[in-house]
């Protein structure tokens, strides 16, 4: 266990976002960060960072508080993918993935064979090699995702926090960014509003609720139809199906949605 | 499907080799892919360390050539030999074989005008490259953060109003405008949020304050003599500068590009904004407020000299970045050598379009800039949306 995060809280405008949460992920794996909107889930990711101090509680990286290191010994350690990075610089691929050498680099040396290296493979990891010389403005909202990973794991880190990565792709690019992640021998704590997705691919769950954690732990323990009601304020039928037994969620109409209220929906069929 | 262009066509084969085994492939996958890319970069652009080099040890070939042929430009003929002469005479001892007249041509007026035109440029595009990605907005240029028009005010305020009693001078008087209007700016900023967007905001809103400030003290107080003198520094101008002004403005020049050079990488963080830059590591408050510092410093030395000369600035770096990309220890460089040679012509220009009259350096910049500036936009905004329209 390197980056830690012990009843961490933040509080902005007289409002607390994020209420004593506790976070220990094991060398690796893949946790999921769920809630609703407003949760607190990118302002925990924002800590986790050290992008953002903790008002009170306390994140550390071997032990050590991030507040006491240097900016740039954390970010070779944890990088962030951000929910929508945009730019309006003209630069191509290769030049955003280098840009996650900069942590690694003195203020005059010029590029080493290892940041070379470690751009190579993060381009292998990702794929990315037909894209290299390609525009960034040219390119797909997947491939941005794709291209933004490939820059986080150029910064060679011990944990990788991705803040909601899969938001506006379509299904495949969702299944194929989600595999890409799971499949970096990093530590992943990835912000999901997707809970069939999270099921599938994650380790462990962390489930907030208005800045404070519902529930924690492996994915067929955390989805419960209880927690999914009390959490999402939806109903949903929970079963077995997912694969290895992982939780499928399939979620219910609103009550009062149902009978009378969906006669113009059969109308508008049947016209 | 969304790759585009050239890159898309010269390696679909690779790419719809690959298609079949997603998502699971493991990332050997890669291995059958070329290990570089042959996809062409953008076509004229330069790249790499030899190239960059070149491009520099070029660009000062054509700064040396351009402020030597500059200087024998004018009314009194002289010829890039008599230039030599005068400049070996000065620095190596000896006699240049001119007349004393002819000496004093291009030893007292011509050659630091010329110099200083260089400096000017240099810094000017510098600044603007720095304060664009720094404050992540193309539009904004060393005077973005009210520092010319605090300077226009403080010199007006020594010109006309006689503030300061005759020992402050114009460039004194515009330099403490500029550092008091550049303090508003960052009290402002700070006091809202402290924000990329607060910081421009606050520029803006300072900008027109002292403008209006300076507007007010012209209209109520200043005779006509006065107000042409205001009015032609305020457009910029080089006329009557001498060597203190070159020592001073090079000497600041020269730690203000160290100091942005040290801080290229940094800048580089920034293109994805200011968290992003955070998360690659960069203090972004700490690097913010020395970059401001930084730039606008050397703005108020160079516009508390010449005046604000506007569009270098703006433009320049856009048409820097054309030539070498958005890499900062590269482009950086690159600027202030463009920014330098532009500007040593664009007063040459100045100075003898309307011989004997002499135009306000400013009104030429815009004069020469807004057209290449057009062509630069027409250039790299049609190159974006071919790619664009194949792509999407």
């Amino acid at each position: 266990m390197s980056l830690r995060a012990e009843e961490v809280s933040w509080e902005a405008g007289g409002r607390l976002l994020v209420q004593g949460v506790s976070l220990s992920p094991e060398q690796g794996e893949t946790i999921g960060l769920l809630g609703p909107n407003g949760s607190g889930k990118s302002s925990l990711l924002r800590i986790l960072a050290g992008i953002r101090p903790a008002s009170s509680g306390v994140v550390t990286l071997d032990g050590v508080e991030l507040a006491a290191l240097r900016r740039k010994s954390v970010a070779r350690r944890v990088a962030v993918v951000e929910q929508h990075a945009d730019t309006s610089v003209d630069l191509d691929v290769l030049d955003v993935i280098r840009l996650g050498r900069i942590p690694h680099r003195g203020a005059w040396s010029s590029p080493r064979p290892e940041d070379d290296a470690a751009v190579r493979a993060a381009v292998a990891h990702t794929r990315l090699e037909p894209h290299l010389h390609q525009s960034w403005h040219t390119l797909s909202g997947g491939e941005r995702q794709r291209v933004q990973i490939a820059r986080a794991l150029a910064q060679q880190p011990t944990e990788l926090l991705l803040d909601e990565p899969t938001n506006h792709l379509d299904i495949k690019h969702q299944l194929e960014l989600l595999t890409l992640i799971v499949n970096t021998p990093v530590t992943s704590i990835v912000a999901l509003h997707d809970l069939n997705l999270a099921a599938m691919y994650c380790d462990r769950l962390l489930v907030l609720r208005e800045g404070r954690v519902a529930a924690a732990g492996a994915p067929a323990e955390v989805l419960t139809e209880e927690l999914v009601h009390d959490v999402y304020r939806v109903r949903a039928a929970i079963t077995p199906e997912g694969p290895d037994g992982r939780p499928a969620i399939r979620f219910l109409r609103a009550e009062g949605s149902s009978g009378t209220d969906t006669g113009c929906t059969r109308k508008a069929i049947y016209r | 499907m969304n790759g585009a262009g050239t890159a898309e066509e010269a390696t679909s084969e690779s790419r719809t080799g690959r298609r079949g085994r997603r998502p699971s492939a493991p990332p050997d996958a890669a291995a059958d892919a070329q290990a570089e890319s042959p996809a062409p970069r953008k076509a004229g652009r330069v790249t790499g360390a030899s190239g960059t080099a070149l491009l520099w040890s070029a660009g000062l070939v054509v700064l040396a050539l351009s402020i030597a042929v500059a200087i024998t430009i004018g009314p009194a003929r002289l010829a890039v030999t008599d230039v030599w002469h005068v400049v070996a005479a000065r620095i190596g001892g000896g006699e240049s074989g001119l007349t004393a007249i002819r000496e004093g041509i291009v030893w007292d007026l011509r050659l630091p005008r010329t110099l200083l035109a260089a400096v000017c440029g240099a810094g000017l595009g510098v600044c603007g490259a720095v304060l664009q990605s720094l404050l992540r907005n193309p539009l904004a240029d060393p005077f973005v953060l009210g520092v010319s028009s605090g300077a226009s005010t403080g010199a007006v305020t020594v010109v006309v109003l006689g503030f300061g009693g005759g020992a402050l001078g114009l460039s004194g008087g515009a330099f403490l405008g500029s550092l008091v209007a550049f303090g508003l700016v960052l009290l402002l900023a700070h006091s809202a949020g402290g924000t990329t967007d607060r910081v421009l905001l606050s520029g803006v809103a300072a900008m027109q304050l002292f403008s209006a400030l300076t507007s007010f003290i012209v209209f109520t107080s200043a005779d006509a003599e006065q107000t042409r003198g205001v009015l032609f520094w305020l457009l910029g101008s080089l006329a009557s500068v001498g060597w203190s002004e070159v020592a001073v403005c090079t000497a600041v020049l020269l730690v203000v590009l160290a100091v942005c050079l040290s801080r290229a990488a940094a800048l580089d963080a920034f293109t994805f904004g200011a968290e992003a830059a955070a998360a690659l590591g960069v203090p972004v408050q700490r690097v913010r407020l020395l970059l401001l510092v930084a730039t606008s410093l050397l703005t108020a030395v160079l516009v508390s000299s010449t005046g604000a000369i506007g569009f270098v600035g703006l433009v320049l770096p856009h048409a820097a970045r054309a030539l070498v990309g958005s890499g900062h220890r590269r482009l950086l460089p690159t600027t202030a050598l463009v920014g330098a040679v532009f500007l040593v012509w664009v007063d040459t220009a100045a100075r003898t379009l309307i011989d004997p009259q002499e135009l306000p350096v400013g009104v030429v910049t815009s004069l020469v800039g807004v057209p290449a500036f057009v062509l630069i936009l027409h250039r790299t905004g049609r190159g974006r949306t071919e790619r664009r329209g194949a792509g999407r």
